[in-house]
């Protein structure tokens, strides 16, 4: 009880609060994923417990593609909660507009790099904005919240992330975003090699000239 | 600028199965709203058909929305079309219309966005001033919000628009298009008898949605036979409208606007309106929807954003009026907002 009520608040988010705590002597954070009374029971709890044990499992399948993610230490099904290693820092969403730009292209190129090892090895983030990725004091960039990524060799998945990590660019730091990622694909290049970067490049361009309408049940197949 | 009360806007909709006509005064009363819808005989939007259709109603909605207001012609000031997005050939159609009508007044041209439009109107009739807005349609699906400038999107739909989804089920479904109901709705009547959720796909990919995993998977079991209709139908709409919910909850928290606005055809929804209201609440916005006369697409829409568009300095030169077919929100300047 004395350590649910030291827990200290530290994000209410759309999806999960975030709150900050000591636990094993170390500063955590647990996530908790709230339940939404939008949507029918049924489905929330599905929704829900399928990201509290997916997220965890990615986080650590990243790790060993050499990316940061926070240490998981608990992952809660009952209560969709999951404890985790608390990074201090800040979000690249807070630093980008903020830097100068050479420290703001060489923050890219190294977040280019991660997505690249993330998906050479068969990783999806599934949820690429500025706000999931944290830098810490010694300058190391932490990726966090996998909850709706998944494990996909495909270059469908591969161009959809980047896509999102595009869009998520143009409606955050809409002057920037251009540029922004156009660095991240020098990154990400860097680790995919040449050829594997222009296919994800192609397919991207595919997913944004994808039509909106379809007028039979053949067409969309 | 200030202008005299009798300067009115004429604005024409076409960007698919609707072929609309708006008048509004610069103050945003519109003073006619007249539209003739493009049925299939069976299966969806064929837009060469539409189109052609468009061609023939064009004069006599044209008439209507004129007798309709009580003007004269003559005191029209700026004609406004659709520019984009849509489907090509009824683009087009709707463009020809209003570049006639422009040079025969002798009054400027402005083409419009869409989507812009549906929120505009959106806002005029519910005086709302600074949304959060889900605008879900036929062929459209999308959350957007005035950030520096532009509207800029804030979900979107990775492949096909809501509206779209329910209507391809439906007519799976072997629902028809009956006078005064559209499939959407006849669609929304079967979903309300459903009684079992059966699992389907639920993809949200950052911020923005699939769709056509979802339908694809649906439209299987329907030609199983294994579940009843109604609970799939209810199934559909439960799947879909909360992953709409989803990507609209997140940019109400990434933007904290207080205000949600939904716009476009598959606004009247009841079920989605519930969803979307619950949603407004948790996070203390005000919750709107658009009335159903402007929900779906129409031409007073077109007429006052003309009227925001040209009152701003926006007009568009006949050499520049071609249409553009994937015109998005946020390359849009929107120079009326702060
Ligand atoms: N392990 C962590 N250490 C420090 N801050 C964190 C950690 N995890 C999350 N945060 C902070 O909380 C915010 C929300 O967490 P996130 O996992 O992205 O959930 P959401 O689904 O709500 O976006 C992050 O953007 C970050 O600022
Ligand atoms: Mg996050």
């Amino acid at each position: 009880m004395a350590e649910v009520n030291s827990r200290q608040l530290l994000k209410k988010g759309a999806e999960a609060s975030l709150s900050r705590a000591e636990r094993y002597g170390r500063q955590v954070v647990i996530k908790a994923r709230l339940p939404k009374k939008y949507r029918p029971a049924e489905l929330d709890t599905s929704i829900r417990s399928y990201r509290t044990v997916h997220e965890p499992q990615l986080m650590n399948e990243a790790k060993k593609a050499g990316v940061a993610t926070p240490t998981i230490f608990l992952v809660d099904v009952k209560n969709t909660a999951v404890t985790m290693e608390f990074i201090e820092g800040k979000q690249v969403k807070q630093l980008l507009n903020y830097l100068s730009p050479s420290e703001q292209r060489e923050l890219c190129v190294r977040v280019g790099e991660l997505i690249g090892k993330l998906h050479a090895h068969g990783l999806i983030h599934g949820d690429l904005t500025t706000s999931n990725m944290i830098v810490n004091g010694e300058g190391k960039i932490f990726l966090i919240d996998f909850g709706l990524g998944e494990k996909n060799m495909e270059l469908e998945a591969k161009g959809v992330d980047l896509h999102l990590m595009k869009r998520a660019l143009q409606s955050t730091h809409y002057n920037l975003a251009e540029e922004c990622f156009e660095n991240v694909m020098k990154g990400y290049t860097a680790v995919v090699g040449k050829e594997e970067a222009e296919k994800v490049t192609e397919k991207i361009k595919e997913i944004e000239k994808r039509g909106r309408y379809i007028t039979k049940r053949q067409e969309e197949t | 600028m200030k202008e005299p009360e009798e300067a009115y806007c004429l604005g024409i909709e076409s960007t698919a199965d609707d072929f609309g006509v708006g008048i509004s005064t610069f103050q945003g009363e519109i003073l006619a709203n007249i539209s003739d819808a493009y049925i299939p005989e069976e299966g969806g939007i064929h837009p060469r058909e539409a189109a052609r259709h468009h061609a023939e109603v064009a004069d006599k909605v044209l008439s209507e929305a004129l007798t309709k207001a009580n003007i004269n012609p003559k005191t029209l000031r700026v004609i406004s079309f659709a520019q984009g997005p849509g489907l090509g050939p009824c683009l087009r159609t709707g463009a020809t219309v209003a570049r006639a009508l422009a040079s025969y007044l002798d009054v400027p041209l402005v083409g419009v966005n869409h989507s812009v439009a549906h929120i505009e109107i959106g806002k005029l009739k519910t005086c709302t001033r600074d949304p959060v807005a889900l605008y879900v349609s036929g062929g459209n699906t999308l959350v957007a919000a005035f950030e520096c400038g532009r509207y800029r999107i804030f979900g979107e739909t990775l492949d096909i628009a809501l509206g779209n989804c329910l209507d391809v089920f439906a007519r799976e479904a072997g629902l028809r298009h009956r006078q005064g109901l559209p499939l959407g709705a006849a669609l929304e009547q079967l979903a309300t008898k459903g009684e079992k959720l059966v699992s389907l796909p639920y993809t949200v990919k950052g911020m923005d949605l699939s769709l056509s995993g979802l339908l694809t998977a649906a439209v299987t079991l329907l030609q199983k036979g294994k579940h009843k209709v109604e609970d799939l139908c209810y199934s559909l709409q439960e799947n879909a409208f909360s992953m709409v919910a989803e990507v609209t909850e997140r940019a109400l928290a990434h933007t904290e606007k207080k205000e949600l606005l939904l716009t476009g055809g598959v606004a009247a929804n009841k079920r989605l309106q519930t969803m979307l209201k619950s949603i407004a609440e948790e996070h203390n916005a005000r919750f709107n929807v658009v009335p159903h006369e402007f929900a779906t697409d129409n031409g007073a829409m077109i007429a006052w954003t003309g009227v925001l568009s040209y009152t701003h300095g926006l007009v568009t030169p006949v050499e520049e009026s071609f249409v553009k077919l994937r015109w998005r929100v946020d390359k849009v300047d929107v120079p009326w907002l702060k």
